[in-house]
């Protein structure tokens, strides 16, 4: 028989990757220019997790699939309309700030926090789920923290595959320097997995698995509770936009070689 | 007063890593800042002794050694367990370490455990009135901050290449104090098995190479006879790799078309993306080619120097002030004359 997984996958919301952005100086530490107006999408390599757990539950009858999300309330339900549409979850909104200036450790006890409070959760069959890195903060940080706290010391990051063997182990392929990868085995759960780009395409939106999230979704949503992030005592002295634009010499009408031969004049100098 | 631990894991024949170096360099410089606090060295691995030895010369007043068959492998539980005892032992504030794969994975936890904080892809630092900075980037290079933390021990992984090794004098012998650890049997619940890796030919990413040639979806789409030359794509490509050593890199679109099914380049994968969601490389030059160079392609170029791109439209993101050089030209061409003179150089 196979197993049965609690999969607890934790995700935050990131500026759609094609905003400009700017940031300013808030009254507590820095922020983004408009932040409360720019689109948001689901973190990437956090939402491969997701589709990674979605693809596991649907091989593995019985197992169940939780996203972990900390992020503005109204964020949370702009993000969620299209994610819901993704992949079977039940969803534990926490309302807080998704900044990436906020401080790693305090987003980490707050997800923590939220994970101990999922009803029914069983440790045995526990495996956490998110991002490697994420777009905002892009520290690797957060996760390996929550697994701290919950106690969790199977932890994995990087992760581009998993495969569950037939003896309950499972193979975890996780990314190294330089092209390479190591696999490694570990006898079971609790385990901890941050994912990187892993092997599966994003799932088209099924608007009825979209209709079956939503019926507990926005009364979670309702409901999120409100959490504050400690600053743990770190300190931002700035925060700049990188030396601004190149001035590029555009050359055109010139024949190939010409340019093969600047190109490799260039490139052995 | 600041105590400062260097921290590294040695490499599997007991030496230490080009990214240790530089971690140890950006170390001794904070201690000389900082009013030239006392700096220790940890080391955990296998075997520690060769690695000591060859930074014995490096000024630190203890070297403190976690070792042993149970520390060999880049396994979470015993990575982080041996680093915890090294920050406990050496009571240090602030702690700085190399940025791999390995250290990543399990110094966060390390923070976590022992009370204090951690940041990652560190990109300078230094110290003001005493207190240490670090310089990191916010939402994928975007911006760049520089922080500082009154909490303790602070743990930072420099980012490796950014930073110039430690090399001073060999042949001196450290002694190093040895710290007794017994890895509890829940800590072996993982073990590694080994590592996955491209044929020596076959392997495209090359982190030490002096250019990074980035190939665009363009080299997948019809061209001006309204025909897509893959096949063709896929050898000239190849050849400038082989001859230029450059590493590959790629835009999102190109690898993704894998996953789409289409017809792409046989060689390239996740691994080779940059960008956003992607990688983030250090090289001293780069040469773009088929690509748009839009922004969540062009922020993984935020550690490339000098920049050059071949696209067809002269409007691309390349254009608008990205690249040193955007030649306005077929990249088929180009790519071809550029292997065939490369040809005649060897
Ligand atoms: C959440 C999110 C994350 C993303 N992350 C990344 C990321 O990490 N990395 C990334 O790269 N992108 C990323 N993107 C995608 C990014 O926005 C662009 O869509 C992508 O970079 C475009 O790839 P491209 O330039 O290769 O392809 P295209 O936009 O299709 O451009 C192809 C180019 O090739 C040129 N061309 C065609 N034929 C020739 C020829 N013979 N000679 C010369 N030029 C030719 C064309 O003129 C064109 O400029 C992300 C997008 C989102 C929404």
């Amino acid at each position: 028989m196979s197993t049965a997984y609690h999969v607890v996958v934790c995700a935050s919301l990131v500026p759609d990757p094609l905003q400009t952005l700017e940031p300013v100086a808030g009254p507590a530490g820095p922020a983004l220019k408009n932040e409360a107006m720019l689109p948001f999408v689901l973190d990437p390599w956090a939402a491969h997790a997701l589709y990674e757990a979605a693809n596991l539950a649907r091989n593995r009858p019985g197992t169940k699939v939780w996203l972990v999300s900390l992020g503005p309330k109204a964020k949370l339900q702009q993000v969620m309309m299209t994610v819901a549409q993704k992949a079977p979850f039940e969803f534990v909104p926490l309302d807080g700030s998704a900044s990436g200036f906020a401080e790693a450790s305090a987003v980490a006890a707050a997800l923590a926090e939220g994970i101990q409070g999922i009803p029914g959760l069983d440790r045995s069959k526990l495996l956490v789920f998110g991002g490697w890195e994420s777009a905002s903060r892009g520290a690797g940080v957060t996760m390996s923290m929550v697994g701290e706290r919950l106690g969790i010391i199977d932890q994995f990051q990087g992760v581009d595959e998993l495969k569950i063997q037939d003896d309950g182990s499972f193979e975890v392929v996780e990314r190294l320097e330089g092209g390479q990868h190591q696999v490694s085995r570990c006898a079971g759960p609790p385990a901890l997995f941050g994912w990187a780009t892993g092997h599966l395409p994003e799932p088209k939106n099924n608007p009825q698995i979209g209709m079956i999230n939503m019926r507990t979704l926005l009364p979670a949503l309702q409901k999120a509770r409100a959490v504050q992030l400690a600053a743990a005592g770190l300190s931002f002295d700035t925060v700049v936009l990188p030396r601004q634009l190149r001035e590029t010499r555009i050359v055109k009408d010139r024949s190939a070689e010409e340019i093969a031969r600047e190109i490799i004049d260039w490139i052995s100098k | 007063m600041e105590t400062l631990l260097f921290l590294a894991a040695t490499e599997p024949d007991g030496s230490l890593a080009p990214s240790a170096l530089e971690a140890l360099g950006a170390a001794r410089s904070l201690a000389a800042a900082l009013g030239g606090c006392s700096l220790t060295v940890g080391l955990q691995g296998q075997s520690v002794q060769t690695a000591a030895d060859r930074i014995a010369g490096c000024g630190a007043t203890r070297f403190l050694g976690v070792v042993g068959q149970d520390f060999g492998s880049a396994r979470y539980a015993s990575d982080a367990a041996a680093a915890e005892a090294l920050v406990r032992a050496s009571q240090a504030t602030v702690v700085v370490a190399p940025g791999t794969s390995r250290l990543s994975r399990c110094l966060p936890g390390v923070a976590q455990r022992t009370g204090g904080q951690a940041d990652t892809h560190v990109t300078a630092l230094g110290a003001r009135e005493n207190r240490p900075f670090v310089n990191r980037w916010y939402y994928r290079q975007r911006m760049e901050a520089v922080v500082q933390r009154t909490q303790r021990p602070w743990i930072i992984l420099v980012d490796p290449g950014s930073q110039p090794p430690w090399d001073g004098s060999t042949g001196n012998t450290a002694t190093v104090e040895m710290i007794e650890l017994n890895l509890p049997e829940a800590a072996r619940k993982t073990s590694v098995v080994g590592v996955r890796a491209p044929a020596a030919d076959a392997q495209t990413i090359r982190p030490d190479a002096n250019l990074l040639f980035v190939t665009g979806a363009g080299w997948t789409k019809k061209q001006a006879d309204g025909q897509a030359h893959v096949a063709e794509a896929e050898q000239i490509i190849l050849e400038f790799l082989k001859r230029s050593r450059a590493s590959l890199g790629s835009s999102k679109s190109l690898v993704d078309l894998g996953g789409e099914g289409q017809a792409v380049l046989s060689f390239l994968s996740h691994l080779n993306q940059i960008g956003q969601t992607g990688a983030t490389p250090r090289h001293p030059k780069g040469l773009s080619t088929c690509c748009h160079g839009e922004e969540p392609h062009t922020v993984g170029w935020r550690f490339i120097n000098e920049r050059r791109a071949i696209s067809l439209d002269p409007n691309c993101g390349w254009a608008r002030g990205k690249a040193d050089v955007l030649y306005v030209a077929d990249a088929f061409a180009v790519m071809r004359e550029t292997n065939k003179l490369l040809a005649a150089k060897t």
